[in-house]
């Protein structure tokens, strides 16, 4: 296991790396200049010229990445700015921080909205499926498999302005959503989430439904189930102890690839409902041209999947002992 | 030798059923978006205490739906089972499921021809085995366990105290079907239907097996009905045959007389489709020319009339059309228009010399 460990992580880094080095190079190639961007309006060419040095633009691209890259193990000195500890994703020209501060204030709120939302497709999806597998070919499962047709080919920013009007303009059931700090005010952190949570989930628990509702199908068919049977084992104890564990990999393994999305920042859902987190500042950095920013979320984002990628590979080795990893 | 209720017809209940397991027309159907699959017709046999019927039959020929059917194993959302199935006296067919799963594992076993796929990947040898002794006797883990060490040992797993932790696999496939019987055999059943255990095993591990399966009959008294293609294995271990085909009966007795004098066109088929050992080279192997026939729509008349050789040789168009009952002939049961007189003069003459080297 903990072979496994070692080399997926060095896998996983030299992937980042990789990115790193290609994403710095497209960004660098942008018709931006940051150093203009950064200098009072109608500055001379000697303050510009002082800025770009201080940013270090003066140096060649190459030595960029590699100080980028540095900055990333060893940390790096931003002058008057004091120095930024490793792993330094940059300093953000829009914000005035280190660019891994702005992702660390930001990141909470992505945290909440990715594992409230997760739980709810995650309990929704599988109970449908599971119902739907039970009852195949019932009314249940055909309004169910409609349905998880519908979520499938929905989209959030079409879905969240409506649940919105609904749900808070016109039934007031709900106030408006926003990220509340949990530690800060437990319940309306909750509350102002259960629309987003929802509204996320919509396009997940369709995929869950249809997957689980198959698997179950299928490990239903098998042989082994047979011999359970065969063996005086009740249908109860056949359907949670033999098909639902045989089912329970593939489960798991697309659950942890789903969890590893969301983490990494719900752009559209975070947008429409004003949540300020990763997927919010991806956009946020964008619209700034703050590339420092954009290159940071975008790695931590990245990493985000790549961890998720690895848990999932090693849940998958303790779930089906047929799997042997090391 | 058990013994046969001889003089029957087809359909008719016969015998009181005073047999150890006494199956009497028995007809299994399957609703399919094709139609109605006729899988099992007017099927009757019985089973005396510690003997073993073995059944033979192409595929397709309906072993398996119809041992399934005495396990209650079908799904009764799209299948009908009709007839009388008497285990000790106890009608099978119609019992609540709750009181089948008393009887399955417990009463009854079974045992598959793919270990592989009839054991789940995900749990140890050691708990599928205990699981179902646990289950009928109340027994704790800790008991399960040394229940399932000892059914081991006993089917001759060595280091059955390590191999107990093992999943299936860890396990050859010979270990496999073994860990298999254990299983099967954890709680003393008193019937075991054996669904073709040898077949994907090699031969030298295929008479090991059979070996085994004879050694737990002596010591345990069970009942065994065995499934196979192999009519070596039932010379082996079978003391009455049954012979199907399309789903029915065709030839019943005991296992000499089905190995030795076969009083029905596709039992002689199939003895001449066997390869011998001492057989010299130049005899050609004779495969069952054509295919089985559709259990959808089952030709009329005598099922296997359409591959029959000596259709020809029966008056009128019987064979087309009148299906023939379940009768003796030449010392035991055969469904064939056939004279008895010309049953026997077609072995002696054509079939037995095409066998001998
Ligand atoms: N659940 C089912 N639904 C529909 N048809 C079925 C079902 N199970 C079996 N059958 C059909 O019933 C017939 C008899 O099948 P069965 O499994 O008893 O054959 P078999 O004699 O055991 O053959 P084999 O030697 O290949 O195991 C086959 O034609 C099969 O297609
Ligand atoms: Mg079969």
């Amino acid at each position: 296991m903990l072979r496994f460990l070692t080399r997926r992580a060095l896998g996983a880094i030299v992937i980042l790396f990789l990115l790193v080095l290609l994403t710095y190079l497209a960004v660098m190639s942008l018709p931006v200049d940051q150093a203009m961007l950064n200098c009072p309006k109608g500055c001379s060419p000697q303050q510009l010229a002082i800025v770009r040095h201080n940013m270090g633009l003066d140096k060649s691209n190459f030595e960029q990445v590699l100080d980028y890259v540095k900055g990333l193990f060893v940390g790096a000195s931003h002058g008057a700015d004091g120095f930024c500890n490793a792993p330094c994703l940059g300093y953000s020209q829009s914000r005035h921080q280190f660019v891994i501060d702005v992702i660390m204030d930001n990141y909470p709120a992505t945290i909440m909205l990715a594992l409230g939302g997760s739980v709810c497709f995650l309990v929704i999806g599988v109970t449908l499926g599971m119902v739907s597998a039970w009852k195949q070919g019932s009314l249940f499962d055909t309004i169910a498999s409609s349905f998880s047709q519908l979520g499938q080919s929905t989209q959030i920013f079409f879905v969240a302005p409506l649940a919105m009007a609904l749900f808070v303009t016109n039934l007031h059931w709900l106030d408006k959503p926003g990220y509340t700090p949990f530690t800060e005010d437990p319940i309306s952190s909750i509350t102002g989430m259960i629309l987003p949570w929802l509204v996320l989930s919509i396009i997940f628990w369709s995929n869950y439904t249809r997957q689980v509702r198959s698997l179950m199908i299928e490990q239903l068919s098998e042989d082994h189930i047979r011999a359970a049977r065969a063996k005086g084992m009740s249908n109860r104890y056949v359907w949670w102890r033999y098909a639902l564990r045989g089912a329970m990999a593939p489960i798991v393994t697309i659950f942890g690839l789903d969890l590893g999305v969301v983490l990494s920042g719900a752009v559209i859902t975070e947008v429409s409902f004003g949540i300020h987190g990763l997927g919010m500042l991806a956009v946020k950095s964008v619209t700034a041209q703050d590339t420092q920013l954009e290159l940071g979320v975008l790695l931590f984002s990245a990493a985000a999947i790549l961890v998720f990628n690895i848990v999932v590979d090693a849940a998958y080795g303790l779930l089906d002992p047929r799997v042997r990893i090391g | 030798m058990s013994t046969l209720t001889k003089p029957e017809a087809a359909g008719t209940p016969a015998g009181a059923g005073d047999a150890f397991l006494s199956v009497r027309d028995l007809r299994v159907r399957f609703r399919t978006e094709d139609g109605i699959v006729k899988a099992v017709n007017e099927l009757n046999f019985d089973l005396e205490a510690g003997k073993t019927l073995g059944i033979v039959g192409e595929s397709g020929s309906g072993k398996s739906v119809s041992n399934l059917a005495v396990m209650g194993l079908h799904n009764p959302r799209n299948t009908t089972i009709e007839g009388s199935i008497k285990l000790e006296g106890q009608e099978l067919i119609g019992l609540p499921q709750r009181d089948l799963e008393k009887l399955r594992g417990n009463k009854m076993a079974m045992i598959f021809q793919d270990s592989l796929a009839a054991l789940s990947p995900y749990y140890t040898i050691g708990r599928q085995i205990a699981e179902p002794f646990m289950k009928h006797t109340g027994a704790n883990k800790k008991e399960g366990r040394e229940r399932a060490i000892e059914m081991l040992a006993k089917v001759g797993i060595p280091q059955p105290d390590k191999r107990v932790d093992s999943y299936p696999h860890e396990f050859s496939g010979g270990m496999r079907q073994r860990a298999m019987i254990a299983m099967s055999l954890v709680c003393n059943p008193k019937l075991l239907i054996a669904d073709e255990p040898t077949t994907a095993l090699d031969v030298t591990v295929q008479a090991q097996i059979v070996d085994l399966l004879k050694d737990l009959q002596q010591e345990f008294g069970t009942s065994i009905i065995f499934i196979t293609h192999d009519l070596g294995v039932i010379r082996e271990i079978a003391d009455d045959v049954l012979v199907m085909y399309a789903g029915r009966a065709v030839e019943r007795g005991t296992m000499r007389e089905i190995l030795k004098t076969p009083q029905h066109p596709y039992g002689w088929g199939l003895l001449s489709s066997i390869p011998r050992i001492n057989a010299s080279v130049d005899i050609p192997l004779r495969p069952i020319p054509g295919s089985p026939p559709s259990l959808l729509n089952p030709p009329s008349g005598c099922a296997f009339n359409p591959r029959c050789e000596f259709r020809e040789q029966v008056t009128g168009d019987k064979c087309r059309t009148e299906r023939p009952a379940l009768e003796e002939a030449n010392g035991h049961l055969s469904a064939c228009h056939l004279t008895p007189a010309q049953k026997q003069s077609i072995l002696t003459e054509q079939i037995l010399p095409r066998l001998s080297s």
